[in-house]
């Protein structure tokens, strides 16, 4: 059967009886199964808790029960979120035989609105990196041309939505994750607000920065799923009530940041992004040149902030309380060599740069002094968005500097984490931002990303949605 | 620029081993990520506060004693399965004292 391709056709489908969800989840899982030994996007599927589901579902149907939108939809788990009763690694050695021992809030809220969860989808190790080529499980593909990263860390997941192996995904974002493998695969990627979704169940890698969000074919299908993820939760004390912001009345003014499109970016990617920006006046909405001077400085604060919560985070995987473990006689080195065994370069290189900026002497010159500097950049954006000073009520620019690259291309650290440089400033910042296909530079999928104040989360799907539907 | 001695020292803090390989190239994959980072010196911040919590939270406490949802399901048992050695109840350990 052709699979739907979003989450009303799904809706409709199963309740004028063209498809059950039973034949719908095997069609799926059957695609995954054909495709997963070239892409790579699934580290495992969870088809034992898909069909018992799909079984529940059917019978509500058959029973002419009501079913709510979310009943029947197949939704990938990237693995670094814990689905109780399945292995879930975060791409990584450490944990390849850890068992999750409950379900994510986020899980346990999809389960409850009736999503099918199809399996865990591949990433960089711990969530670190941007090309999905750090799993200790082998390297995703890009479907659009799978010599070329799907982008990462939620390669996997954006490759599932891409590839129709699902109908949304669900990745994390600390400083790109979900916007930037999005717009590598030409999928819509969201990172809400800092707080407005629940992290208990996710392997926390920087928990200043993460943040868990939807991928989906559509502005419309992300929405749904933020929906029923997001909300308060006991678990988690970060966690905020998700403020009702109204929707502007006046013309919405439009900034574009100019260190946005500046050294770096790909040249045809910039003039496709300003095309894409400019047809917002035939919208109806005012572009104004705006100054986030302290953007330039966003990667190296982010390095060293993110680094340094990585380094105490992963400081839990010492083979004793689950996960790999050496097994050695002497305590010392079983952490040693538990820990050596188990993390690849990327963590190894985190953690290590994370602990010098954290260690005597030198937690001042680094840890702090990022900590200031991202007190400026909150406060950029703070002043653009200002009402008094006729600030604007969102931001546009490109997600990523350039399209998907090769795989093996980035050998050295710092040009790969500099594909992150458009992405990081939001998760500083704590602002949703989403990314939305833009066209095609070359062939390869390009993301228009939108950034609002802290808390409008609902304005930039709004936005998102006004420019989907002008380009349909 | 970092040594090879600094590779070693935070590599013992945060207990993990190198071989003479990895500590050539950690030190000088290090050294360029730092290099990027000392453009933050060009940032005067001097009056500014740090950013701890991009929410503006404080302080989120509870009273210390299991609320009804941390004892659901059995998790403290499904914890304890979880680990690579354990007897009875509890996280086995190496021994430390002779």
């Amino acid at each position: 059967m052709d699979l739907p391709k979003t989450i009303s056709d799904v809706h409709n489908g199963l309740i004028k009886g063209s498809f059950s969800c039973i034949e719908l989840t095997k069609s799926c899982l059957a695609k995954i199964k054909k495709e997963n030994k070239n892409l790579n996007d699934f580290l495992n599927l969870t088809e034992d808790l898909a069909l018992e589901q799909a079984e529940k579902i059917d019978g509500k149907i058959s029973r002419r029960e009501k079913i709510g939108p979310l009943e029947g939809v197949s939704v990938a788990i990237k693995d670094n979120i814990l689905v109780e009763g399945y292995k879930t690694t975060a791409g990584s050695k450490i944990l390849e035989d850890y068992v999750a021992p409950y379900d994510a809030t986020v899980i346990e809220k999809l389960k409850k609105a009736g999503a099918v969860i199809i399996g865990k989808t591949n990433l960089d190790e711990f969530a670190m990196g941007s090309s999905t080529e750090n799993s200790a499980f082998g390297v995703v593909k890009n479907p659009a041309d799978t010599s070329r990263v799907p982008g990462g860390s939620s390669g996997g997941s954006a490759v599932a939505v891409a590839a129709d192996h699902c109908l949304v995904a669900l990745g994390s974002d600390t400083g790109g994750s979900i916007r930037q493998p999005a717009a590598f695969c030409g999928v819509v990627g969201f990172k809400p607000s800092y707080g407005m979704i629940s992290r208990y169940g996710l392997i926390a890698m920087a928990s200043s920065l993460d943040q868990i969000g939807p991928l989906a074919n559509n502005v419309e299908d992300a929405q749904l799923i933020f929906n029923i993820i997001k909300g308060k939760d006991i678990f988690d004390s970060t966690n905020i009530e998700s403020k009702k912001t109204k929707t502007n009345e006046h013309n919405l003014k439009i900034g574009v940041p100019k260190e946005f499109f500046g050294e770096g970016i790909d040249k045809t990617l910039k003039e496709r992004t300003e095309r894409e920006i400019n047809k917002f006046t035939d919208l109806g909405f005012e572009l104004k040149e705006i100054n986030l001077p302290h953007s330039e400085y966003a990667l190296a604060v982010y390095y060293i902030i993110m680094s340094a919560e990585v380094s105490a985070n992963l400081a839990r995987y010492d083979g004793i309380k689950y996960g790999f473990s050496a097994k050695d006689r002497n305590l010392l080195d079983n952490y040693l060599e538990s820990r050596t065994k188990g993390f690849g370069d990327e963590a190894r290189r985190r953690i290590m740069l994370g602990t010098y900026a954290l260690s005597a002497g030198y937690r001042d010159a680094y840890y702090n002094k990022a900590q200031k500097v991202r007190t400026l950049i909150k406060q950029d954006f703070e002043k653009v968005f200002s009402p008094s000073a006729d600030g604007v009520d969102f931001i546009l620019a490109p997600t990523t500097p350039t399209p998907a690259f090769k795989i093996g291309e980035k050998k050295d650290p710092l040009s790969m984490y500099l594909s992150d440089i458009y992405t990081v400033p939001a998760n500083l910042a704590g602002l949703p931002a989403i990314s939305i296909p833009c066209g095609r530079v070359n062939g390869l999928p390009i993301g228009l990303q939108i950034i609002g104040p802290q808390f409008n989360d609902h304005l930039v799907l709004e936005i998102a949605q006004i420019y989907e539907q002008s380009n349909q | 620029m970092i040594s090879r001695e600094q590779i070693e020292h935070i590599a013992k803090l945060a207990r993990m081993e190198l071989t003479e390989k990895e500590k050539e190239k950690f030190s000088t994959e290090l050294s360029s990520i730092l290099d990027y980072i000392d453009k933050l010196n060009q940032v005067e911040t001097k009056a500014i506060e740090p950013i701890s919590q991009i929410t503006g939270l404080e302080n989120i406490v509870r009273e210390d004693a299991p609320r009804k949802e941390d004892t659901r399901s059995n998790i403290r048992d499904k914890f304890i399965k979880a680990a690579p050695a354990k007897k009875d109840n509890y996280f086995k350990v190496p021994k430390i004292l002779e």
